[in-house]
């Protein structure tokens, strides 16, 4: 049915490179021979999944902030091949450095919430309690913050304090000082109002190393509280959709929750804050750096039934769906129960559970069984479909 | 959840699942093709192969209306989003297509105003809220969405907007279905009918697919409880000897479709003479188009469209794949030059499509994923209260 096809008029020669794109990507792979039977062919695309990550986009398209694949092939090609070095090779939340005989763990985070005031907090304590998350995934006591405002020309006076008394607020409730600061402004139309970046210092006083590569085959997955909540109320609040949610975000500082983890189970193995991607994301990070499969039961995964409902409605994988107080643990298997009590036994973590196990094979995987009874992959995730959700 | 969990049970599914194993005659296979991409976003989504036995097999359709979208009709698209004072809104699905000369998403990057909707009111609200804009609404889809788009022009007249057109990309799924039908490639036992679109067109138009083909159908609901109980009731029709049409989902679906919704596209919309489906080619009146009395609303006479054909890239087998003749896997550049980050097919794009599907839920070899969910049953702990 194909054939006797018009082609194109010969485009002008900047156009063509784009005209090409199709060909050009087919070449790219050309020395893949094609292979039938379907072991061989998921291997080769393992290959071409483990190939230098390289961007390809002209620009810089939503989908580079989404926090899936785009994002981690722009960290890769574009932030690591720049300023590689071993530290930074980790891409853990939080870079860990031994200063003078003292261990410091120091992170950053920007907040471009829309919108910047929404039910559960503003993108005041969302950019302290972000801050405070990464460095508590490390293990460190989060100590000293910056705090950088780009604002926008004509932004309203009276929002800026709200957000920086809740800023205030967030870094009370957390134990840590907001130290230094920068403030930029913008003409009008050229910022969204009020953008935030904070950086933050934590001390390791821990002989702990938590990583996602340390993660091994019988260890258990957690997570501390149900999930998506952040995610759906952010869409919900933004008014496009006609649907109300009794719904709350879930933000909160994570510092405390992961110190009463540590204390109580010695077997922690890493711990990550599920925001932008989802609890999916932190797995499929954990089975490509531990190189494991990660085996979750769906009917385990803790969610509020307004949240499956929303994300039912639209079509979204809550599994995808930002948190900005949840975390995902991996704990030796004999020490998931004594984690779980643990969890359970902080007004945060009151909502825990456990999810999943580590497998050793198919290895770089999330394998999900579904509550029907099935099983699929959980990927990590293309495209964006919930923009600038913190 | 209510009106969910009901059709996600585990229980009724292995019942379902040994009923249709004991209708499985010895050596034979059994080969249905689900028309809609909707169902192949549920089978994969909750793994329902898994509760069918080895002979049966289920081949994807032509049903994902992203999937079906010619290049040149994104170039066509593309190129009225980069007129002057244009915003182009378009479903999410919609936005990583690849065209000729790459997909929205890439024309957004470059300066265009595209903005994606959940719904065509949306693209009308905008159309308000910017006078001094001409609001393009790129309308894609079976019967199914058809009468929403129907509606929008409708809305649009009455509140005499001027300032929103549509760009009319609809299909009509029986053409579809008769080329499948045609194709020598391809041995069907049945087909599991697409539900959406039966809401609207009820069930009486496959009747020739029973009678003159002699392939029986069941319109199909959309939770994997709906399509393993399609199966078992195609299963069931084989082994009795019958071909008929069925209608497995009665709570929804009208034996006589929604005569309402047939009446306004009819209304707003006529028959092409023919549409390039991507994959499958030019078919006769299989698609729709503005009707003349609405052509103030019709982005192709507002604009000036290209309207040229832009052939398929060679490595391409969408169509072979459209056609249930291919697995995902089989086509050579799937999962390497075609993925869903950078897709060169449309197959590759849309969450319906069976090749974005595959990759995304189903990308394993089954055996190996049933030993590793298997073997460690995961310790559940009491849920909080």
């Amino acid at each position: 049915m194909r054939g006797d096809t018009a082609e194109s008029p010969t485009a002008p020669a900047a156009e063509q490179s784009r005209a090409n794109w199709a060909e050009d990507a087919v070449a790219e792979h050309a020395g893949a021979e094609h292979l039938t039977r379907e072991e061989l062919v998921l291997e080769r695309i393992e290959r071409a999944r483990r190939r230098k990550a390289r961007v390809k986009e002209p620009r810089i398209t939503m989908s580079h902030g989404a926090g899936g694949k785009a994002s981690r092939t722009l960290t890769e090609a574009i932030f690591l091949d720049a300023f590689s070095n071993p530290v930074l090779e980790e891409l853990e939340d939080a870079a860990s450095l031994t200063v003078g005989g003292a261990q410091l763990a120091f992170s950053t985070d920007s907040f471009v919430v829309s919108p910047l005031f929404f039910p559960g907090g503003n993108i005041g304590d969302l950019a302290i309690n972000g801050t405070v998350n990464d460095l508590a995934m490390t293990g460190a006591r989060p100590l000293f913050l910056s705090a950088g405002f780009i604002l926008e020309e004509g932004f309203p006076v009276e929002d800026l304090r709200r957000i920086v008394a809740s800023m205030a607020a967030a870094a009370a409730a957390a134990g840590v000082t907001v130290v230094t600061g920068d403030t930029k402004v913008v003409q009008r139309g050229k910022g969204d109002g009020c953008y935030i970046n904070t950086a933050g210092v934590g001390v390791l006083e821990r002989e702990v190393s938590l990583r996602a590569s340390g993660v091994r085959p019988g260890d258990a997955v957690l997570v501390s509280g149900p999930i998506g909540e952040h995610g759906v109320t952010i869409l919900l609040a933004r008014g496009e959709l006609d649907i109300e949610a009794d719904l709350d975000s879930d933000t909160a500082p994570l510092n405390e929750l992961a110190a009463v983890l540590l204390d109580a189970v010695p077997g922690v193995r890493m711990m990550r804050d599920a925001t932008r991607g989802g609890v999916a994301t932190i797995l499929n990070e954990i089975a490509v750096a531990a190189q494991v499969s990660v085996v979750v039961d769906e009917s385990a995964v803790p969610m509020l039934p307004v949240v499956t409902g929303a994300c039912e409605l639209l079509g979204i994988d809550p599994l995808y769906v930002a948190c900005e107080g949840r975390f995902v643990t991996v704990v030796d298997s004999e020490q998931a129960e004594a984690a779980l009590a643990a969890l359970r036994g902080h007004p945060l973590g009151a909502g825990a559970a456990i999810i999943g196990r580590i497998k050793d094979d198919p290895p770089g995987l999330v394998l999900l069984k579904t509550s029907f009874g099935g099983t699929r992959i959980v990927d990590l995730l293309v495209g964006d479909p919930l923009p600038r959700i913190c | 959840m209510r009106f969910v969990d009901e059709f996600r049970d585990a229980d009724k599914a292995l019942a379902l699942s040994a009923k249709i194993s004991e209708l499985c005659e010895p050596g034979r296979h059994y080969k249905f093709m689900e028309v809609c991409g909707g169902h192949t976003h549920t089978i994969y989504k909750h793994g329902l192969e898994d509760y069918l036995p080895d002979s049966v097999q289920l081949v994807h359709g032509p049903g994902c209306p992203v999937c079906v979208i010619p290049m040149g009709r994104v170039d066509d698209a593309i190129a009225i989003a980069e007129e002057p004072d244009v915003i182009m809104t378009s479903f999410g699905d919609m936005m990583r297509v690849p065209g000729g000369r790459g997909s929205f998403f890439d024309s957004n990057a470059a300066g265009a105003d595209i903005r994606m909707v959940y719904s065509p009111l949306d693209a009308l609200k905008i159309a308000q809220a910017n006078p001094a804009k001409r609001v393009v609404f790129m309308a894609i889809g079976f019967e199914t969405t058809a009468p929403s788009t129907a509606m929008t022009v409708l809305r649009a007249e009455a509140m005499g907007l001027e300032n929103f057109s549509l760009f009319c990309n609809h299909v009509t799924i029986i053409p579809a279905i008769k080329a499948i039908l045609d194709s020598p490639d391809l041995r069907l036992d049945g087909f599991v009918g697409p539900g959406h679109v039966s809401t609207v067109i009820g069930c009486r138009p496959y009747e020739f697919i029973a009678r003159d083909h002699g392939k029986p159908l069941v319109c199909a609901g959309f939770e994997p409880l709906d399509i393993l109980q399609s199966v078992y009731m195609l299963m069931l029709q084989l082994h009795e000897g019958r071909s008929e049409v069925e209608n497995q989902y009665s709570r929804v679906v009208p034996w006589d479709g929604n005569p309402k919704a047939l009446e306004v596209i009819a209304r707003t919309m006529q028959l092409r003479p023919y549409f390039e489906w991507r994959g499958l080619g030019f078919i006769s009146h299989s698609a729709l188009q503005m009707r003349p009395e609405y052509a103030r609303f019709d982005a192709e006479r507002i604009f000036d469209v290209p309207g040229v054909r832009v052939a398929d890239p060679k490595a391409c087998q969408c169509g072979e794949v459209l056609k249930g003749v291919l697995k995902p896997w089989e086509c050579k550049v799937f999962g390497t030059a075609c993925t869903p980050e950078t897709p060169i097919g449309t197959c590759m794009v849309s969450s319906e499509g069976a090749c974005a599907a595959y990759y995304n839920f189903g990308r394993f070899s089954r055996e190996r994923v049933k030993s590793a969910t298997r073997t460690v049953d995961i310790e559940l702990s009491p849920a909080p209260s």
